[in-house]
């Protein structure tokens, strides 16, 4: 045999061993390794920091009225002081009061900016004056951004009657945020409605009835479905969509919630898809061999047994769906045709929450009421698709655990 | 419980097989009172058992009777595994290794490893071997060039790879795989090999090649095998320890372990009738 | 078959889209489109090109995989190489992450504003240059509209990343620690070149997904039209997938917008969904070839 002969060669000298009493003498240190590792430690906490400096970041500027303490008519009257009161101002009071960040404040000596205070309150004053001898309107008083204005009607000077407006570029600013929340609801019903059957039923499909060869195909296509840029499809919608959509329909305003519902729907399909699919695919397969031998056809055990086993997967897919569609902004940006009117209708032009944060975000006072009133409008969106999450994960996992130990 | 007399690190001196009976083989790994829990699951219960140095000892037994445990307890891979639980102490050469001061990389450096399943690296054939010098830190191409040579002829692998040295590891037959791991495992002269059943999954030709290779190696190692196979371990092996449900039954030179047992259950199982 | 029939329709749908796009945008994209400016008239079709858009975008995803790439890598290598499987911080990092990939665009546009320009940018502005008037990194800019985007891709690479390090044999960490390798030298010799393919499709498909994305940029950085290149990472900059929106939605007449509108939504699909084919292809490859196990 080689192979022995191969073996047998003599191995060098082995070289002496230390004893294995080394083994103890403590670890080695490897600095550099210990500090690697803790580096990784440290990145890996990214995501938890991010999402805790979203909540911070989005809901800090919503904040003044979440609790109720911005006032947009106390900032009208209350703002002036004598200029001796100036005089006697903080740096950081001065600061605040001019409303500039510290660079800019600085950038200027302090008795200049006290100059330039003084000299907005002469002028304001003097507005004020003036305005108490025009038309008293008792609009002025109102704190439009307290709650009661954000969500209830109101009946504004020259209305017939309370209404719910939307109005934050004019001399009075109306923020009444239902017309948005409506027309959000509108186009995300509308998309969940459409996206459902059609995802629900590929789900069905893919996982019980096609080939392999077949779902090798199909699964691909829907994913690149989901790479398509929201985008392009709120493109679609608003050149090819709305123009088809019309000529069946025959609406009044070409863009509307239906059109941007549909095109939203076309977004969401490949999120429901693959939650449902996943479920369903889940569902042991003796579940079904069970329903087969006593009978029933394919049909009826893909209806009547695996989408019942899988149905808390196909709620988590809704549920996802429909916060993935109210999070959507690009489409119904395009295809709603942005009209901030309270409407139920579904073929009345609308907007929605997304689309006025993206819409009038560009054009707002840093930090004045129209900035707060879209970040907390944002912190609604961001809070809504939380809660979507948290429900769909957990349902999700459930699911998983349940199937997997059946099987 | 453990047969204590034969556990006697004298007793196991003075009952080496025939042909070694006048070397005298110290015990180099004493396992004392060893105990390992998977959460709540027992899998090793009090073993005391001596290990003799340049020798081979096998652990045999029912699958799942621990004895692979039992084997990755000595190099401590089961720290990896996270709920794993040991008491009882296990000595290399005097030293406790679960003892604290214990570096367990320094350990695994001297206590090689060849596991049930070959696994290569997916790089090239010498890459493989050179694999343990680099970690080590060792560059010099001459002296690197030369210590996976002598690695691949001691594994008996030289004459078959030397011509494509530097092709991938992963295009090797599943008994060259496995020596490929074997003269991995020496290049960096460990003074311990554990072997995890290294010849369960291949055909008879590399089985015997294996355990030819196993019997060259017992000249520079000490070796620590697991087996499911008894005719493996009363060909190759000295000593043969059998397990049973995560306790040691009976420990004993090989000869007399398989001619004559001295507990029921050793006897039940090596002529058969369960396991 | 009604199930069928579903299938067929959205798969229909993808072939409609793609189909009208290409129809229509075919005979626009040409050399010149691709290669020249917007310097006379944004709108007009036939005189101006994409190319200080697709320049924009490349420089965005590209400072944003630089961003992404390690943290998302190196998060994923924390969770399914070092975390305890059950911990508790383990728990919370993976949700995190879920979370993340849940948060609507608009929201990143928020934070990106908020926290990105309005906090750090204006932190750095205070400590690096204190008294100037001009906010310089205070401002919408290339690198922030990057680092919004980093946040949005970064459960993408998280997930590819942790799906290919499941996927490297549990022999293989075991053989290299049992030759007395370090869980560092094992992670970075035998587990990250093993997993190279799978963060490439992870870096693929963020890259991908950020390039079509418009709404955080919409406040972080792109704008209508600027002359030039951008230069330097507070710059702002033109970019693709907002020039289709711009195209859309203000041009004074649309009619002679339409080529132009429909050439750079052909580029732009084409941009994304190569990138998505490419990922799907090489996870295809790796689920079917594990060529890592003998």
């Amino acid at each position: 045999m080689s192979d022995a002969d191969s073996v047998t060669t003599p191995p060098s000298p082995p070289p002496a061993k230390p004893p294995w009493h080394d083994l103890a003498r403590g670890r080695v240190a490897r600095p550099g390794e210990w500090l690697v590792e803790k580096g990784i430690f440290a990145v890996s906490l990214t995501a938890i920091v991010m999402i805790l400096l979203i909540f911070v970041f989005v809901g800090r500027e919503a904040l003044p009225i979440l609790l109720g303490q911005a006032d947009s008519a106390a900032a009208r009257v209350q703002r002036i002081l004598p200029p001796e009161d100036v005089d006697r101002m903080t740096p950081s009071e001065l600061r605040a009061a001019l409303g500039l960040s510290r660079r800019k404040f600085a950038a200027r000596s302090l008795e200049e900016q006290k100059a330039a205070l003084k000299e907005i309150y002469a002028v304001r004053a003097e507005a004020d004056r003036n305005g108490a001898e025009a038309i008293p309107d008792k609009d002025s008083e109102v704190n439009t951004v307290g709650w009661r204005y954000l969500i209830r009607p109101h009946q504004w000077t020259g209305y017939s009657r309370p209404e719910f407006i939307w109005q934050p570029v004019s001399q009075i600013q109306k923020f009444n945020v239902v017309p948005l929340l409506v027309g959000s609801l509108k186009v995300t019903l509308v998309a969940v409605l459409f996206a459902l059957p059609l995802a629900l039923g590929a789900a069905l499909y893919v996982s019980q009835f096609a080939s392999r060869r077949l779902r090798a195909w199909i699964k691909p296509a829907i994913e690149m479905l989901a790479g398509i840029p929201s985008v392009v499809l709120g493109f679609f919608a608003l050149f090819v969509l709305a123009a088809a959509l019309e000529s069946v329909f025959a609406f009044q305003s070409r863009l509307n919630a239906f059109v941007a519902g549909i095109a939203l729907g076309v977004a969401i399909i490949p999120v429901i898809f693959a939650l449902a699919e996943e479920a369903l695919s889940a569902v042991p397969r003796g579940y079904l061999e069970g329903a087969l031998a006593v009978g029933a056809s394919r049909w009826q055990a893909a209806w009547g047994v695996a989408l019942p086993a899988a149905w808390p997967g196909v709620f988590a897919a809704v549920v996802l769906g429909f916060g993935r569609a109210l999070g959507e902004t690009m489409i119904v940006l395009m295809a709603s045709g942005n009209a901030a009117i309270l409407s139920w209708s579904l073929f009345d032009s609308s907007r929605t929450v997304t689309a006025t944060i993206a819409a009038e975000l560009g054009e707002v006072v840093f930090g004045g009421h129209h900035y707060r009133v879209l970040f907390l409008l944002g912190t609604l969106v961001l809070a809504v698709s939380f809660v979507a999450n948290l429900v769909a994960d957990g349902v999700m996992n459930r699911l998983r655990r349940r199937l997997a130990s059946s099987s | 419980m453990p047969t204590t007399d034969l556990s006697n690190p004298s007793a196991a001196t003075r009952r080496s097989p025939s042909g070694e009976a006048d070397a005298p083989n110290h015990p180099l790994i004493e396992i004392e009172r060893l105990s390992l829990c998977y959460g709540q699951m027992r899998a090793l219960q009090n073993i005391t058992l001596n290990i003799p140095e340049r020798l081979v000892t096998a652990f045999i037994g029912p699958s799942g009777c621990g004895k692979s445990t039992l084997l990755r307890c000595l190099n401590r891979l089961n720290d990896l595994v996270e709920n794993a639980r040991i008491e009882g102490t296990v000595r290399i050469g005097g030293c406790d290794i679960y003892g604290p001061g214990v570096d367990v990389i320094e350990l695994r450096k001297r206590v090689g490893m060849v596991f049930q399943k070959a696994n290569p690296f997916p790089k090239s054939i010498y890459e493989n071997v050179a694999y343990g010098l680099r970690l080590r830190g060792m560059r010099a191409r001459g002296i690197v060039d030369e210590i996976v040579e002598r690695s691949l002829r001691s594994a008996a692998l030289w004459d078959e790879v030397k011509d494509r040295l530097h092709a991938s590891a992963l295009g090797l037959s599943g008994g060259q795989q496995q020596r490929l791991c074997i003269a991995r495992a020496i290049a960096t002269r460990p003074e311990i090999l554990l072997m995890d059943e290294p010849a369960s999954a291949l055909d008879p030709v590399a089985t015997s090649k294996i355990e030819d290779l196993i019997l060259a190696l017992k000249q520079e190692f000490t070796l620590v095998m697991v087996t499911h196979n008894m005719q493996q371990a009363a060909r190759i092996s000295d000593y043969t320890a059998f397990l049973n449900q995560g306790e040691l039954i009976e420990f004993n030179t090989t000869s007399q372990l398989f001619t004559n047992p001295s507990r029921r259950q050793t006897e039940d199982y090596v002529t058969g009738r369960f396991g | 078959m009604l199930t069928a029939l579903a299938t067929g329709l959205i798969v229909a749908m993808l072939a409609l889209i793609l189909g009208h796009v290409t129809v229509h945008g075919w005979s626009v994209v040409t050399w010149g489109f691709l290669s020249s400016g917007a310097e006379e008239g944004l709108f007009t079709a036939g005189r101006s090109g994409i190319f200080p858009m697709l320049f924009g975008t490349a420089a965005r995803v590209i400072l944003m995989t630089l961003l992404v790439i390690p943290a998302g890598v190196i998060t994923a290598v924390y969770l399914n190489e070092y975390a305890p499987a059950s911990g508790r911080l383990t728990r919370w990092v993976r949700g995190a992450v879920n979370h993340l990939a849940g948060v609507p665009s608009i929201v990143f546009g928020l934070f990106g504003l908020g926290f990105f320009i309005g906090f750090v940018g204006a932190g750095l502005d205070d400590w690096l240059r204190p008294g100037a008037i001009q906010p310089y990194w205070a401002a919408e800019g290339l690198l922030w509209a990057s680092a919004t985007l980093a946040v949005m891709t970064l459960p993408v690479v998280v997930a590819a990343t942790e799906e290919a390090l499941r996927a490297v044999p549990a022999g293989l960490r075991e053989a290299s620690l049992a030759l007395g390798a370090t869980r560092l030298q094992t992670l970075v010799r035998i587990v990250l070149p093993h997993s190279r393919s799978g963060i490439l499709t992870g870096s693929i498909l963020a890259v991908g997904r950020a390039a079509g994305e418009v709404v955080p940029l919409l406040f972080t950085g792109a704008a209508l039209y600027v002359s030039g290149l951008p230069g330097s990472l507070n710059d702002k900059f033109m970019d693709l997938a907002y020039h289709v929106w711009v195209l859309c939605t203000q041009s004074p007449d649309i009619d002679q917008t339409k080529p132009l509108l429909y050439g750079a939504v052909l580029v732009l699909l084409g941009l994304t969904l190569s990138l998505n084919l490419v990922a799907i292809m090489i996870r295809a490859r790796i689920s079917r070839g594990p060529q890592g196990t003998p």
